[in-house]
């Protein structure tokens, strides 16, 4: 067992690669997939490596091209659906919820339904209101499919394993901003859970439940609090289709305040679903566990711009996290000049 | 000269659709099969003849109007009726009803209830039907009314550019729903468009099982022989409301056409039988008693337990 040194989207490519190489009936497909630009690299050596019958490009047809996974995947493969941008794969909401997340029920458990619908999200240069959603909370809505959000490098790689070799349909949300983060992983294939939250950092005055490129600015967070004596754990949930509740209880009751810093927008999303189970888990004779009532960050509640600084208006940041924390705790406002934060042209480059 | 037992089994098939949903019509207002019916009542006949032209090779996939394609793929009539009431011994249970009906083992895979949901469904599976080599046929049945929706032209496009080994079959009563064509289609003829895709396009009385096999057979071998999909287009009439049990023709939004071919056809073909001495009435004396019996069995059978609901959201590794 060796660890390599790679990026995010190498660890993706990787366990997509060892996927295919493990099981024939794995095949890749979707608009660009084996293109030059291989969907920034996560595509790479896999026409080369396995032909164009299980790594192929297709027709603009999202819908379709969803429904043909389902029919591919009853009928013994196993098949992955890649969307550059997961505002595409709303076009295909007619098969993922008439369809896909209710065919084996439907069916009374007799079909498996193994599809992983790969889909980006997040923030490039200026990307506007259609290329830059995420929209967890909405495919988390309907029972029978899975919604995950990789994190970390290992994230990336094992769950990425793990979805391929779920037999249930997987949405598997990554984000753009994460793909440089650079790291180790294990080299050989091996698999996470799909349902088990991940503590990315331990603290004892607050904790930070945040989705996806969250993460990342809650440390950034969390870096810049700790110099002013403020100690910051930081949870990770990872699925959002079914909330491992017990990690996230364990940090609450421990730091009695909680900020959930999801990517995506507040109303009717997964903040408001995890806030509503974490206080009814936070209720003892009565009384609240919490000091203080949860604070929500997420997406200001417009569509999203292009310009530069109504995007920095509209997307959460460390600032945000830094300002909800302070005013939780009751503290003065840091001065951040001089902090440095991540953007389009800083990225994270990683590790947690 | 075509051997007997062929009009015989065709006699088979259409005679048990039409007991069956007689069956259904002579129950349903007892109010214990809760499910909406779409009667399948006119399109006999290409069910009857599809099924049996693509045997144990064909893999169907219907519309929420599938009552005929599970009985001609020879699904199981017990378990079809306890379906229809919601039973725990019907075919899924309960969870399926009319509208998702369908028969695995016999080669009707699924049913959707959205228009057109299933096209692309057909097409994925006809895919991997072309990569495991196994020879199957993909039949996907659908309405003229799907032919207004993206999925059946996205469908059809990636048939014909991967060459899938899937045959698309309209089954064309001019109705969507309560809208004729002229109220929803810019265009005059569909196979004249279709033509310009990669794709063998026929057309023919879909009241007539003899010719819709015929049709089914060619196209089977066209697929065989030049690799390429089969688009179908049949006529039938839609002899009942588009929902429900009763005869709509009385509310003024149609006539009832001059379509009684379907059952001259049915006429014509029982008394070829009788002329060449099979015995009919024990066919149907038969037939009448499996129905009977599927009724009866499925009132006395039970309900699930409500905890089943919980059951197979996902799949579990045991």
């Amino acid at each position: 067992m060796s660890k390599i040194k790679t990026t995010f989207k190498d660890a993706l490519n990787l366990a997509i690669y060892q996927e295919m190489e493990r099981d024939s009936s794995v095949f890749i497909y979707g608009i660009g997939v084996p293109d030059h630009k291989k969907i920034f690299g996560t595509t790479n050596n896999l026409l080369e490596r396995f032909g164009s019958e299980r790594c192929f490009d297709t027709p603009i047809s999202e819908d379709s091209l969803t429904g043909f996974a389902l029919g591919a995947a009853i009928s013994g493969l196993r098949p992955i659906l890649v969307h550059i941008r997961v505002d595409f794969s709303l076009l295909s909401m007619n098969q993922l919820m008439n369809q896909i997340s209710s065919f084996r029920h439907m069916s009374n458990g007799e079909f498996k339904v193994p599809i992983v619908i790969r889909n980006l999200i997040g923030r490039g240069l200026g990307q506007g209101c259609q290329h830059s959603k995420s929209v967890q909370s909405i495919f988390a809505h309907f029972p029978g499919l899975k919604v995950v959000m990789p994190t970390t490098i290992n994230d990336a790689k094992g769950m990425m394993a793990a979805a391929i070799r779920d037999d249930n349909p997987v949405m598997f949300l990554e984000h753009r901003w994460l793909y440089d983060q650079e790291g180790e992983v294990e080299e050989e294939p091996f698999v996470l859970p799909l349902n088990k939250a991940n503590k990315i950092k331990e603290g004892s005055d607050i904790t930070i439940i945040a989705t996806s490129w969250m993460n990342v600015e809650a440390i950034k967070a969390a870096q810049i609090l700790e110099k002013h004596g403020v100690s910051v754990e930081i949870i990770d949930p990872r699925c959002i289709s079914e909330i491992d509740i017990k990690t996230i209880m364990l940090s609450v009751l421990k730091t009695k305040r909680c900020i959930i810093a999801d990517y995506d927008w507040i109303h009717c999303g997964f903040s408001a679903e995890l806030s509503a189970q974490i206080y009814d888990h936070c209720l003892c004779d009565g009384r609240s566990l919490l000091e203080k009532p949860i604070h929500r960050i997420g997406f200001a509640p417009t569509p999203c711009p292009t310009a530069r600084h109504l995007e920095n208006e509209f997307y959460p940041n460390a600032i945000h996290i830094i300002r909800s924390i302070e005013k939780m705790l009751d503290l003065e406002e840091i001065d951040l000049t001089g902090e440095e934060f991540y953007s389009h042209e800083k990225k994270f480059k990683g590790p947690f | 000269m075509i051997d007997i037992n062929f009009y015989k089994n065709l006699y088979e098939k259409i005679y048990l659709i039409k007991r069956v949903e007689n069956a259904i019509v002579d129950n349903y207002m007892d109010n214990a099969m809760k499910t909406p019916m779409h009667m399948s009542r006119g399109s006999e006949s290409i069910a009857a003849g599809v099924c049996s032209a693509c045997g144990d090779r064909g893999q169907f996939f219907g519309t929420y109007r599938s009552h005929a394609i599970y009985l001609s793929s020879g699904g199981d009539i017990n378990k079809f009726f306890s379906e229809m009431y919601g039973k725990e011994n019907g075919r899924f249970g309960g969870r399926a009803g009319s509208m998702h009906i369908s028969s695995p083992e016999s080669g009707h895979i699924a049913s959707s209830a959205i228009v057109a949901s299933n096209i692309p469904v057909a097409v994925g599976a006809s895919f991997a039907n072309k990569i495991k080599n196994n020879k199957k046929i993909v039949v996907v049945f659908f309405g003229d009314g799907a032919i207004d929706e993206g999925n059946f032209w996205e469908s059809l496009n990636m048939a014909c550019l991967w060459k899938l080994p899937v045959i698309f079959i309209c089954e064309d009563n001019r109705l969507a729903v309560h809208t004729y064509k002229n109220k929803r289609q810019g265009y005059n003829n569909i196979i004249n468009i279709i033509k310009e895709f990669n794709i063998k396009t026929y057309s023919g009385l879909g009241t007539d099982a003899e010719i819709v096999y015929n049709i089914t057979e060619e196209a089977i071998s066209h697929i065989d022989t030049f690799n390429q999909p089969c688009f179908i287009k049949l006529e039938y009439f839609r002899y009942l409301e588009h929902v429900g049990i009763f005869s709509d023709t009385n509310q003024n939004y149609r006539k009832e056409d001059t379509w009684k071919e379907p059952y001259d056809y049915f006429e014509k073909l029982r008394i070829k039988l009788i002329n060449n001495n099979i015995d009919i009435e024990d066919i149907e004396r038969n037939i009448n008693n499996i129905v009977l019996n599927a009724i009866d069995h499925a009132k006395k059978s039970s309900f699930s337990d409500p905890k089943e609901l919980y059951r197979n959201v996902f799949y579990v590794e045991n």
